[in-house]
C-alpha cells in the first residue's frame, strides 16, 4: 500500500503491457475514488467484414473461419448458414447432425483449455498450469486426457482441429468412418467420468471465485427441442425472442475510442453472452449429467455472478459429451451414408445465421450478387458482445475490492476478465494496472 | 549448460497456430523439455525479456507492431516465424488490395479515424527471420521438427517443390481432373496436401514456392479452365503480400 497519500503507483503484472497489449484493465484511484477502470481492447483489427468483398461464396467459410483459430469450427459452421440461408441452400439431416458433433467437439476443446489449463491455476495460486505437473500429475493428466480427445473428435467429423477442411456449403466433403464413430463414443464416454473428476477437484476450489453479483441482460440462442447451439431463435433473459435477420435490434454496435473491437448495448448497460447466458436462458435442457455437475456447484438460473461463467462452462462440456453419444447413436442408427453435395443454384440474396460458439452467440451476415461474389458483410462475435459487459462487471467489482492488498485486487480483476474467457490471448495475464493515489 | 530459452509472441493473426503448439499436448513437453519457455501469454503469467527463440505469429498490420517486432528481433538470437500470417502476410493481406480508406470506413463508419492500420506484411518484410514454419495453421508435426533443427543448430528443411509432390505420396486422385480448382502446381509443399485428403482443395496457404514459373502454372491451370484471374485471386487469399500477387 502507498506510504504517501499523493504518491502516484504503476503496477505491472507483466513486462510486455509496456509495449503492447490486446487487453489492458486501466484503473485510477484517487484518494479512494475511481476516477478511471476502463477495459481496452488494443488488438490490431484485422477488417474481415471489408476483407471478404469480392470473395465467392464457398470462399467464405475458408476465409471467416481464420478470425478466431479457437472457434474455427464455430465460425465455419455460422457462415456455412448464411450462404445457405442466401443461397437457398437445404442440407440433410445427416449433415445437421455432424455439425452439431462438430460444434460439440469445439465446445468441449475450448472449455476445458480454458477451465483447465487457465482458470484452474488461477484457483490454485500459481501462474500458470507448468507448475501442476510437479503438484497435481493426475489431475493434470485427466485434463490433458480431455483436452486431447476433444481434438480427436474434431479430427474425426471435420479433418482438422483448427480450420477444418470437410464442411462446405451443403454438406461434408469427406466422412469420419463408422468404426472411427465407434472409437470416438467410447473415448466420449470414458471422458464423461474424467469430466466429472475435473468438476469435483473445481467444485473443491470453488469458494476461491468471489461472490460477485450484478444484475445484467444475458443473450443466448433458444430453441424449443434443445439445448440450442447450433440453430434457434436469438432470445433475451429479460424476454423476447428474435429471428436470427433480426439481430441488430439486439446487437446496437457501437464504437468507443479505446477499443478496436466493437461495443454492444440492449435492453440495459450491457449484456453477457456464452456459457452463463446459455445456462440461464436453457438449463432445463440440459443432459441429465450436465444437470447433476450444475446441482454439484449449486448453480441455478438466473445466475448473476459473471465468475461463474467458468462452472457453466464445465456443466457444458459434460452437456457437450453426453448430447454427442446421443447424436454418435442415431448417426449410426439411420446408418451413415456417403452424400453428394446437393446441387446448388447460385442466386442473389441475403443470409443471416446465429450460432452459439464457445464464447456465445455469433452472427454472421451476407450479401450476394447474382454471380455468388460477396458484396456486403457483417460479423459480430461473442467477445465483442461480452466487452461491454466486462466494463460495467469492472465497474461494480472494483469497489469491494479497493480495502485488499494490491495484488489481490490484481488477480481480483485479471480473474474476472478471465471468466468470460475472452479469447485465449486476452484471458491469460493480461493486464496492466495503474494505481493513482 | 542452462536450457535455451524460449518466448511466443503473436501479431495480427487468429491464435490458430498457438493453439497448435498447445495441441501437442505430452509431445509439446516432450520437445519443450529441450527448452525453457519464459514468455507466452496464451499460456502463462511469467513474461521475460530474455530469451534465445523467438517464435512469432501474425502479421504487421500497425507502424506501432514494428517497434515490437523489432525489439523482439533484438532480443532473439534465432526468430521463428509461425504460420502464414507470419511467413508470407497470410489472410491480412487481402485487404491490401483494397482502398485502405474505404476498408477503415466500412468497418468502422464514422470513428474510421480512431483505428490505425496499414497494408499487412509479413514479419520478414519488418525484420530478418531465421526461419519459417508455413501453413495456416503450422503443422504441428513440422512445428516439432523445425524446432528440432534449430535447437540442434541445423537448418531446418523447408520444402521448395510444388504441393503436387506430397498429394501424389497422399496418393490422392488430382482434384483438377475432377473438374476443381487447386493450387498445389505453384504451393510450396510440406503439410502432406493434407486438404486434399480431406476432400478439399489446396488454397495455397503455404505459399507459392520460391521462383515459381508462373507462365508455366498459368498454362497448366489454364488446362483445366482455371483463368489467370482466377488464380492471381487464389494468391491474394494468402500470398499476398508477394511480387507475383501485385
Ligand atoms: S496463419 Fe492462419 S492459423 Fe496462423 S494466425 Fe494466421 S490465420 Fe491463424
Ligand atoms: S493440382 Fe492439386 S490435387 Fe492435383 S496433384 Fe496437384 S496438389 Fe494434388
Ligand atoms: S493443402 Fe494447401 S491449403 Fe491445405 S494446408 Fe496444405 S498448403 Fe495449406
Amino acid at each position: 500500500m502507498s506510504k504517501s497519500a499523493k504518491r502516484e503507483l504503476h503496477i505491472r503484472v507483466d513486462h510486455l503491457t509496456r509495449v503492447e497489449g490486446h487487453g489492458n484493465i486501466v484503473v485510477n484511484v484517487s484518494n479512494g475514488k475511481i476516477e478511471d477502470c476502463r477495459w481496452e481492447v488494443v488488438e490490431a483489427p484485422r477488417f474481415f467484414e471489408a476483407m471478404v468483398r469480392g470473395r465467392k461464396w464457398y470462399e467464405m467459410h475458408h476465409i471467416t473461419c481464420r478470425i478466431c483459430g479457437i472457434c474455427s469450427i464455430g465460425h465455419t459452421l455460422a457462415s456455412l448458414q448464411a450462404t445457405e440461408a442466401a443461397l437457398g441452400i437445404e442440407v440433410s439431416e445427416q449433415t445437421m447432425l455432424l455439425r452439431k458433433l462438430a460444434l460439440h467437439a469445439e465446445n468441449l476443446q475450448s472449455h476445458i483449455l480454458h477451465v483447465g489449463y487457465l482458470v484452474l491455476p488461477d484457483l490454485m495460486g500459481v501462474g500458470s498450469v507448468v507448475p501442476l505437473a510437479g503438484s497435481h500429475p493426475a489431475e493434470l493428466k485427466t485434463v490433458i486426457r480431455i483436452h486431447r480427445l476433444s481434438n480427436v473428435f474434431s479430427d474425426t467429423i471435420c479433418g482438422r482441429t483448427t480450420h477444418p477442411q470437410r464442411l462446405v456449403p451443403g454438406g461434408f466433403v469427406k466422412y469420419p468412418k463408422v468404426d472411427e464413430l465407434k472409437k470416438l463414443r467410447q473415448g466420449l464416454t470414458e471422458a464423461l467420468s474424467d469430466l466429472k473428476e475435473v468438476a469435483r477437484l473445481v467444485c473443491l476450489l470453488a469458494e476461491r471465485f468471489p461472490a460477485f453479483s450484478r444484475e445484467t441482460e444475458f443473450i443466448a440462442l433458444k430453441s424449443d427441442q434443445e439445448y440450442a447451439m447450433y440453430h434457434g431463435q436469438v432470445g433475451s433473459s429479460d424476454g423476447g425472442t428474435w429471428a436470427p435477420g433480426q439481430y441488430k435490434e439486439v446487437t446496437n454496435e457501437f464504437c468507443v475510442p479505446h477499443s478496436t473491437a466493437k461495443y454492444t448495448k440492449h435492453n440495459r448497460d450491457s449484456y453477457m453472452v456464452g456459457a452463463l447466458a446459455r445456462f440461464n436462458l436453457n438449463s432445463d435442457r440440459l443432459t441429465p449429467e450436465a444437470r447433476a455437475v450444475a446441482g454439484l456447484f449449486k448453480l441455478k438460473p438466473v445466475c448473476y455472478n459473471s465468475f461463474m461463467n467458468n462452472v457453466a462452462q464445465i456443466v457444458e462440456c459434460v452437456h457437450s459429451v453426453e448430447d454427442s453419444i446421443n447424436i454418435i447413436d442415431r448417426v449410426l442408427g439411420r446408418g451413415l451414408a456417403l452424400e453428394d453435395i446437393p446441387p446448388i443454384k447460385v442466386c442473389a440474396g441475403r443470409g443471416v445465421s446465429a450460432v452459439e460458439v464457445p464464447r456465445g452467440i455469433l452472427f454472421h451476415d451476407y450479401q450476394y450478387d447474382d454471380a455468388g461474389t460477396c458484396i456486403g458483410a457483417n460479423l459480430i462475435i461473442p467477445t465483442n458482445q461480452n466487452h461491454n459487459n466486462i466494463y460495467h462487471d469492472l465497474q461494480a467489482l472494483l469497489p469491494s475490492l479497493l480495502g485488499k492488498p494490491e495484488k489481490e485486487i490484481e488477480l481480483g480483476l485479471e480473474m474476472l476478465v478471465r471468466a468470460y474467457d475472452p479469447c485465449i490471448s486476452c484471458s491469460a495475464h493480461y493486464l496492466k494496472v495503474k494505481f493513482k493515489k | 549448460m542452462s536450457k535455451p530459452r524460449v518466448a511466443i509472441f503473436d501479431f495480427a493473426g487468429c491464435e490458430g497456430d498457438q493453439l497448435q503448439i498447445v495441441n501437442l499436448e505430452e509431445a509439446v513437453l516432450d520437445v519443450l523439455g529441450q527448452v525453457e519457455i519464459v514468455t507466452w501469454r496464451e499460456a502463462m503469467k511469467e513474461q521475460s525479456d530474455h530469451y534465445d527463440i523467438a517464435l512469432v505469429e501474425g502479421s504487421i498490420t500497425r507502424k506501432s507492431d514494428e517497434e515490437r517486432i523489432k525489439a523482439i528481433r533484438g532480443k532473439a538470437g534465432i526468430l521463428v516465424a509461425i504460420g502464414a500470417c507470419a511467413t508470407i502476410g497470410g489472410i491480412n493481406c487481402m485487404k491490401n488490395f483494397q482502398d485502405e480508406k474505404f476498408v477503415r470506413r466500412y468497418v468502422y463508419g464514422d470513428k474510421a479515424h480512431w483505428y490505425n492500420t496499414y497494408a499487412a506484411r509479413p514479419v520478414s518484410a519488418v525484420v530478418s527471420v531465421d526461419a519459417n514454419v508455413h501453413g495456416c495453421p503450422i503443422n504441428r508435426e513440422e512445428f516439432v521438427q523445425v524446432l528440432k533443427a534449430l535447437l540442434q543448430g541445423k537448418k531446418p528443411f523447408i520444402p521448395n517443390y510444388p504441393m503436387c509432390v506430397d498429394c501424389k505420396k497422399a496418393g490422392n486422385v488430382c482434384v483438377l481432373l475432377k473438374g476443381q480448382f487447386c493450387m498445389g502446381p505453384v504451393t510450396r509443399a510440406g503439410c502432406g496436401a493434407c486438404c486434399i485428403t480431406e476432400g478439399a482443395y489446396c488454397s495455397g496457404c503455404r505459399g507459392l514456392v520460391d521462383d515459381p514459373n508462373m507462365d508455366a502454372a498459368r498454362a497448366l491451370l489454364g488446362r483445366f479452365g482455371i483463368s489467370a484471374g482466377e488464380a492471381l485471386g487464389q494468391i491474394r487469399l494468402y500470398d499476398g503480400y508477394r511480387e507475383e500477387a501485385r
